[in-house]
């Protein structure tokens, strides 16, 4: 404000003269440094990870595509009938629903917490158009096209709710939709408590709290599909094709706006984007993706339960988004390997050991800084490990009498670094505690000391792991460990593993 | 006929009158500030204007049509757009892609057509690219070439303003609306911001209505000013009869006009 700048005796307002420009001063002012580094900042900061980066996004579009979902296309030829099933397929339909989850949180930013009631009502409705269950046995070519196209008219019924609501609100709004539904299929059988519809009056739709059985296999065009790897691959193209015409939406008007939206609704609005109409846009194309996955999840299940559309899937599915990163297209594919592959990889105690000693090191090397002090702990740890080894060996036998069961080579070498007593209970639980102790202790060492503490703080860890949690790596170290790995890649990659950092200055 | 006009236009929050029975054009062609001191209504008026509020009473008309009640987009795809005081970008997309957002007005293709990357969306996405390349190359070097792929948030802060105003140049405006331009600008860069309005509407044909509290910006620039207080307009005119009014004087400084004069 220069108004109360002038002398008032001038009578009113100083006569303001243009400021003067001299040509020094303008070149100096027309160089924006900062901004014009930009770039090299950027490719500055982010050091290994950041050159992969450079190299991923110089591969064209297909080329990515197909990295990405080359690896699925071998994998029916080199994996049995059960494994198949459960870290492929299973996989795929998450990416599937993740892929549609991404529409309406990562473009749009509207948090939808509803969001797996249409996946439920995919299969419900897939399942009351073609089961033993119905009595109808329609073909899966005119079901599917009825299930995607009013999972996305309700998608648009719920979507209405974002008109005037956003953020937690509108989250709450929607987790209610999913509860109603929930509570809906499980007591839509025809039984007392349910509702005599017009027309037909009371029948039984859901089956109830046992659900929809005898849903039919998809029969498409009279070719029916049968066998895992036929789902396998019917779900993988549908992936395919998907994952192209969203990267097409991405680039166009729509995708933009969806954007712009996101950013900022009200900015969008004046700058002639139709919000609303966007809004539901993005619901009914979210709906419509999780209808069409639940009918090759109903099919493949052959029934649909209603436990199985529940808060608990809802996380997953959110879990992937956020760990591929929001927004991103492929990486819900990264994602779905990540939340289904890895708890499903920690079934054996073998791949679960792998696992544990590589986050470890894997952590070690990221978080400390410069690169010769991760080098010196595991070292140390190491050179530790073999002296309490040596020493318990001489002194008391029974502590080294255990023995590793599998592991191969890598097992066979640790019995000779780890303490693995013969009766582990009482001390593998006081050395579980002892662990906790020495985690919190470490928090409140710094420098050289939290260095030194670490060494027997990480082969108590692995005196815990091969004595106590190997044992139950298919119950809970399984979710310990899964937790562990999720909160190191987010740490290591906040935004998500594909995922570019946000920004909220203004 | 104006090309923008405020019919006694009335709105109150509450029990609080922002804007009282206001009356206000802008002519084709024209350049107009809004000056007035920290919680005069002018802001309210731009929001009153794009439709993200509702007039009380009265009616704004733009080109001979009723506008008010319209949606925001809808007025935007008449012809009016704004750059807001606190900046408004969408921060996390590129340069390019924040031109190229505001001209969704001018493309029709619709979700399936870009799925399938059918002739039509092809060809306006084409079309809007370039056309937001015109206007980002309107600022001179300023937001010139390399700049244009990276994220809006890389901006310095005059950048920033400048891209808002690019932003809003790729609607369909006519009118543009521009809430404090030169806030927060070193002189120099104030000075370029009041060439720049010139050039917008000598060089690319756009009428102007400016909130300005930089004084020199809005001698620079103005036509004819409007001075509001608490809603109600206290003069209107050219700059210099404005800035000498005594109830300008008095909405700024606080005191009478008479005990001034020697």
């Amino acid at each position: 404000m220069t108004l109360g700048r002038g002398q008032p005796s001038e009578g009113g307002l100083p006569a303001p003269a243009p400021e003067p420009v001299d040509a020094a001063d303008r070149t100096r002012v027309g160089v924006d440094e900062w901004v014009a580094e930009a770039e090299q900042r950027r490719a500055a900061q982010t050091g290994l990870s950041g050159m992969v980066v450079r190299v991923w996004e110089r591969i064209p579009a297909p080329g990515r595509l197909a990295i990405l979902i080359g690896p699925f296309a071998i994998f029916p030829f080199i994996t049995s009938q059960g494994n198949l099933y459960r870290y492929g397929l299973i996989t795929i339909i998450y990416a599937l629903l993740a892929l549609g989850l991404n529409i309406v949180v990562g473009f749009a930013g509207l948090l939808d917490l509803g969001y797996v009631a249409f996946f439920g009502v995919g299969a419900y409705l897939y399942g009351i158009m073609a089961s033993g269950h119905s009595g109808h046995h329609l073909q899966a070519e005119i079901a599917i096209p009825i299930v995607v196209v009013s999972t996305g008219l309700l998608g648009l019924l719920l979507g209405l709710t974002s008109w005037r609501l956003l953020g937690d609100y509108l989250a709450i709004v929607t987790l209610f939709f999913l509860q109603a539904f929930v509570i809906f299929v499980n007591n839509a059988n025809g039984g007392l408590n349910d509702f005599s519809y017009p027309f037909v009056g009371k029948v039984d739709l859901t089956g109830g709290a046992n659900g929809l059985d005898q849903i039919d296999p998809f029969n498409l065009f009279g070719y029916h599909i049968t066998t895992t790897k036929g789902y396998y691959f019917f779900t993988l193209i549908s992936l395919i094709l998907l994952m192209t015409m969203l990267y097409f939406v991405n680039g166009s008007r729509t995708g933009r706006a969806w954007r712009a939206l996101r950013e900022d609704p009200l900015a969008a609005e004046v700058m002639s984007v139709p919000v609303n109409r966007l809004k539901l846009l993005a619901f009914m194309f979210g709906a419509a993706t999780a209808g069409f996955s639940g009918t090759i999840f109903g099919a493949v299940q052959s029934g649909a339960f209603p436990g199985d559309y529940d808060v608990g899937l809802l996380i997953t599915i959110y879990a992937i988004v956020i760990l591929g990163g929001l927004g991103s297209i492929g990486g819900v594919v990264i994602g779905a390997l990540v939340v289904n592959g890895a708890p499903e990889l920690l079934r054996s105690s073998a791949n679960a050991r792998f696992l544990f000693y590589g986050v470890l090191v894997l952590a070690l090397l990221v978080a400390m800084k410069p690169w010769y002090k991760p080098v010196i702990v595991l070292l140390g740890t190491i050179a530790f490990g073999f002296a309490v080894h040596g020493i318990a060996s001489a002194v008391w036998s029974r502590g080294t009498a255990g023995h590793i069961e599998g592991g191969g080579q890598f097992g066979r070498g640790l019995e000779h670094w780890v303490l693995l007593p013969r009766h582990t209970q009482s001390i593998a639980g006081w050395a579980y505690f002892a662990l906790i102790v020495a985690a919190l202790v470490l928090t409140m060492l710094h420098g050289w000391q939290r260095l030194l503490a670490l060494i027997p703080t990480l082969y108590l860890a692995s005196f815990v792991w091969e004595n106590k949690l190997v044992e139950q790596v298919s119950g809970a170290t399984r979710l310990i460990l899964l937790g562990a790995l999720l909160v190191v890649i987010m740490n290591v990659r906040p935004s998500g593993i594909f995922g570019t950092a946000r920004v909220e200055i203004v | 006929m104006p090309l923008l006009e405020l019919r006694d236009v009335s709105k109150a929050f509450g029990g609080l009158q922002v804007i009282d029975h206001l009356n206000l054009h802008v002519d084709e062609g024209e350049i107009v500030s809004v000056i007035g001191p920290n919680g005069a209504g002018k802001t309210t008026v731009f929001n009153l204007i794009t439709g993200i509020f509702h007039v009380d009473s009265g009616e704004i008309v733009f080109e001979g049509d009723k506008i008010s009640g319209l949606a925001p987009h809808r007025i935007t795809n008449r012809g009016i757009a704004r750059t807001f005081q606190t900046l408004r970008l969408f921060l996390n997309m590129t340069v390019l892609e924040n031109v190229m957002a505001a001209e969704y007005g001018k493309t029709k293709a619709t979700v399936l057509e870009a799925m399938l990357q059918l002739p039509r969306s092809r060809k306006e996405e084409k079309r809007i690219r370039q056309l937001a390349e015109e206007k980002l190359a309107f600022f001179g070097q300023r937001l010139a070439g390399y700049r244009h792929d990276q994220p809006a948030y890389s901006l310095s802060y005059a950048n920033r303003r400048r891209l808002e105003i690019a932003r809003a140049m790729a609607t369909n405006a006519r009118l543009l609306l521009l809430d404090e331009p030169a806030a927060g600008m070193n002189p120099h860069e104030t000075h370029e911001i009041t060439e720049l309005i010139g050039k917008l509407r000598e060089e690319a044909g756009y009428s102007i209505l400016v909130i300005e509290h930089d004084m020199h910006v809005v001698e620079g620039i103005s036509d004819r000013v409007v001075a509001l207080d608490h809603g109600v307009k206290i003069a209107e005119g050219a700059f210099d009869e404005v800035a000498t009014h005594p109830l300008v004087i008095e909405a700024y400084l606080g005191v009478r006009a008479e005990a001034e004069a020697v």
